[in-house]
C-alpha cells in the first residue's frame, strides 16, 4: 500500500526524465538555436565584416532613429501607465472593467493594423491627408508616424504591470499620509512611488524592448527610406533582402538580440531580487 | 501577461487578488487626482487607440455590404485569412500541449541549467520579431542546421505553411507557460494526497484531479498565444516565402493592399481579422467561465 501511495503522489522516474528531455529539447530547438544562429551568422564572415556592418552610416542612422523613437514613446506610455493605474487601482467608478479591457486592446490588434490606422488618418488619402499636405506637415512616412505606431503597440505594457500591483497595495498608506497632512503630489512621490518603483521599472523595461524591436507597425508607416526612416528592425529587413548583405543583416540583428538578452537578464534579476514586491505580477509574462 | 481581454477574464486575473482590498476601499474623493488621472487616461486612450480604430471601422462601413463582400470574397483573401487563423489555431494547439509539459517540468522537477532555461522562456517577448524571423529562416532553410536534415527526410519547412506554424509556435510559447506556472505552483498537494489515499493511480490523479484545475488557465494561455499568432507579422514573413494562395498571411496581404493604395481592400481584411479574433477570444472567455463553474 505504501508503495502504491507514493507512486500516485509523484511521477515515476522514466516519466520524469522523458518530460525533462522533451522540455529541454523543445526549448533548445525553438528558442536556443535561433538565438545562437543570429550570432553565428553575424560573425560568419569574420569580425571585420561584422564591425563594418555596424559602423556603416545607414546602420548608425537606424540606431539613432530607434533610440529617438523609444525616447518619445516609452515616457509617454509610462506617464499614461501611471495615470491609468492610479485611476483604476485607487478609485471606484462605473465602467472600470470596460476601461481595463480597453487598455489591453492594442495587444489583440495585429501590428500591421496598428500601423494602418494611422495611414488611414494621416496618409495622403487619409482623413487629414489633404489638410496636412496643405500645411506641409508630414506624419506618415516620417518620424511622427513611426512614433505613433510604436506608441500604439507598446500602449498597455506599463499600465498592465502597475494596475494589479497598485490594486493589491490598496489605499491605506496613501490615506494615512493625507491624514497626516501631506499633499497629493507629495503622497504620490513619497508613499506610492517607493511601493511601485520596481513594478514600474519592470513595465518600462518590457515597453522599451518592444518599442525598440517593433517591426510590423513601423513597417507600415515608415516608407523604408534607408538612412532616414528605417529603424533598426527595418534596417535588418533592408539588408536581408540584399543578397550581398546577408551577414550584415545578422550583424545588425545581433545588436537587437543583445537588447533582448539584456532585457531578459534584467527581467529575471528583478523577479529574483524584488520578487516579493512584484508578487502581484506573478503569472504574468 | 494578464488575462484581461474581456471583463470576465479580467476578473480572474491578478485583479482578483485585489478583491479583498476593494471591499475596504473608501468612497471616491478621499484620495486626490481622480479627475485629472481619469481625464488623461481617457483622452490618451481615445486619441491613440479608440479614434484610430473607429476610423478603420467607419472606412469599412463606407464600402457598403456589397463592397465589403467584393473585397473579402476573392480566393486570395479567403486563403490568407484561412492561413492566418488556421495556422494560429494549429500553433496554439501545439503550444497548449508542449507549454503544459514545460510548465509542469519547471514547477515540479529539478535538473541542471534549470534557471537558465527558465529565463529563456520569455525570449520571444524580448527578441525583436524581425530578428526571430530571419534566424528561423536561416535555421530551417534548405542548407540550415535543421532545414538540411529535414530536407533529407523530404520535409520542407521554410517557404511553406509549415514554416509559418513554426514561427507562430515560437511567438506563442511563453503565453501558455507563463499563464500555467503560477496555477501549478499554487496547486495544493492535499488534493493529490487525497486522490492517492483513496486509491487513485498516478495517471488517474493527473488526468482527473490535476488537469481539470489547469483548464481555465490553459484556455487563457492558449487564447493569448492564438491572438498573438493571428496578427503576427515580423517573425513570419521571412520564413513564409509569401507565395500567393500558398503561404501568404492576412497581415501581409493588408500590407500589399496598402502598397497598391487599395485602402478599401486593406481595411476590409483588417476589419474581418479584428472581428474574427474578438469573436474567438469572446468565445474562449465564455468557455472559460463555463469550465470554471463546472470544473
Amino acid at each position: 500500500m505504501v508503495r502504491r501511495y507514493r507512486s500516485a503522489m509523484s511521477d515515476p522516474a522514466p516519466a520524469r526524465w522523458l518530460l525533462i528531455a522533451v522540455t529541454l529539447g523543445f526549448l533548445g530547438v525553438f528558442l536556443l538555436l535561433p538565438l545562437i544562429t543570429v550570432f553565428v551568422q553575424a560573425l560568419w564572415q569574420g569580425i571585420g565584416t561584422y564591425w563594418n556592418a555596424l559602423a556603416e552610416e545607414d546602420t548608425r542612422a537606424a540606431i539613432r532613429l530607434t533610440l529617438l523613437t523609444a525616447a518619445i514613446a516609452v515616457p509617454l506610455n509610462t506617464l499614461f501607465g501611471v495615470a491609468a493605474a492610479w485611476t483604476v487601482a485607487k478609485f471606484e467608478f462605473p465602467g472600470k472593467n470596460l476601461l481595463t479591457t480597453l487598455i489591453d486592446l492594442p495587444f489583440s490588434v495585429s501590428p500591421v493594423i496598428a500601423g494602418m490606422v494611422f495611414v488611414l488618418l494621416f496618409g495622403a488619402q487619409g482623413w487629414f491627408g489633404p489638410w496636412l499636405s496643405a500645411h506641409d506637415i508630414k506624419i506618415v512616412f516620417a518620424l511622427p508616424g513611426i512614433v505613433l505606431a510604436t506608441t500604439f503597440v507598446t500602449f498597455p505594457f506599463v499600465a498592465r504591470e502597475l494596475i494589479p500591483l497598485m490594486q493589491a497595495q490598496g489605499t491605506e498608506e496613501e490615506q494615512a499620509a493625507m491624514t497626516l497632512g501631506a499633499g497629493g503630489l507629495r503622497t504620490f512621490w513619497h508613499v506610492t512611488m517607493p511601493n511601485i518603483r520596481w513594478g514600474l521599472f519592470y513595465g518600462v523595461l518590457l515597453c522599451n524592448a518592444r518599442a525598440m524591436g517593433e517591426f510590423g507597425a513601423v513597417s507600415v508607416v515608415s516608407g523604408h527610406i534607408r538612412g532616414f526612416t528605417n529603424t533598426l528592425p527595418l534596417h535588418v529587413e533592408a539588408l536581408y533582402s540584399d543578397p550581398g548583405e546577408y551577414s550584415a543583416a545578422f550583424a545588425v540583428s545581433s545588436l537587437l538580440a543583445l537588447l533582448g538578452f539584456v532585457t531578459l537578464m534584467l527581467k529575471n534579476f528583478l523577479e529574483w531580487r524584488h520578487g516579493d514586491e512584484l508578487a502581484a505580477l506573478r503569472g504574468k509574462a | 501577461m494578464t488575462t484581461a481581454i474581456f471583463p470576465s477574464a479580467a476578473a480572474m486575473s491578478a485583479t482578483a487578488a485585489a478583491t479583498s482590498a476593494t471591499a475596504t476601499r473608501p468612497p471616491r474623493g478621499v484620495l486626490p487626482g481622480f479627475g485629472i488621472s481619469l481625464g488623461f487616461t481617457l483622452s490618451y486612450l481615445s486619441l491613440l487607440v479608440l479614434i484610430p480604430l473607429a476610423a478603420l471601422f467607419l472606412r469599412v462601413a463606407g464600402l457598403g455590404p456589397a463592397g465589403i463582400w467584393h473585397e473579402l470574397s476573392s480566393p486570395r483573401v479567403l486563403h490568407a485569412l484561412g492561413l492566418s487563423f488556421g495556422g494560429a489555431l494549429a500553433a496554439a494547439a501545439i503550444n497548449s500541449v508542449f507549454g503544459t509539459l514545460i510548465a509542469w517540468t519547471f514547477v515540479r522537477y529539478e535538473f541542471p541549467l534549470k534557471k537558465i532555461f527558465h529565463a529563456m522562456i520569455d525570449l520571444p517577448f524580448a527578441l525583436p520579431t524581425a530578428v526571430a524571423g530571419i534566424a528561423l529562416t536561416a535555421l530551417y532553410s534548405e542548407h540550415g542546421w535543421l532545414g538540411a536534415p529535414l530536407a533529407q527526410l523530404g520535409i520542407k519547412v521554410a517557404y511553406t505553411p509549415l514554416g509559418i506554424i513554426i514561427a507562430m509556435v515560437f511567438i506563442g510559447l511563453p503565453f501558455v507557460v507563463r499563464t500555467l506556472e503560477p496555477v501549478l505552483e499554487e496547486f495544493e498537494p492535499q488534493f493529490e494526497e487525497a486522490a492517492a489515499t483513496l486509491g487513485a493511480s498516478r495517471r488517474q490523479t493527473v488526468a482527473r484531479v490535476i488537469f481539470p484545475c489547469l483548464v481555465p488557465a490553459l484556455l487563457t494561455g492558449t487564447a493569448l498565444a492564438f491572438a498573438r499568432a493571428v496578427g503576427e507579422y515580423g517573425s513570419i514573413i521571412f520564413i513564409a516565402g509569401n507565395l500567393q494562395n500558398v503561404s501568404e498571411i492576412a497581415p501581409l496581404l493588408i500590407m500589399i493592399r496598402l502598397d497598391e493604395f487599395n485602402y478599401g481592400g486593406a481595411t476590409a481584411i483588417a476589419a474581418a481579422m479584428l472581428i474574427l479574433s474578438f469573436a474567438m477570444l469572446f468565445g474562449i472567455n465564455v468557455l472559460q467561465a463555463w469550465s470554471r463553474r463546472h470544473g
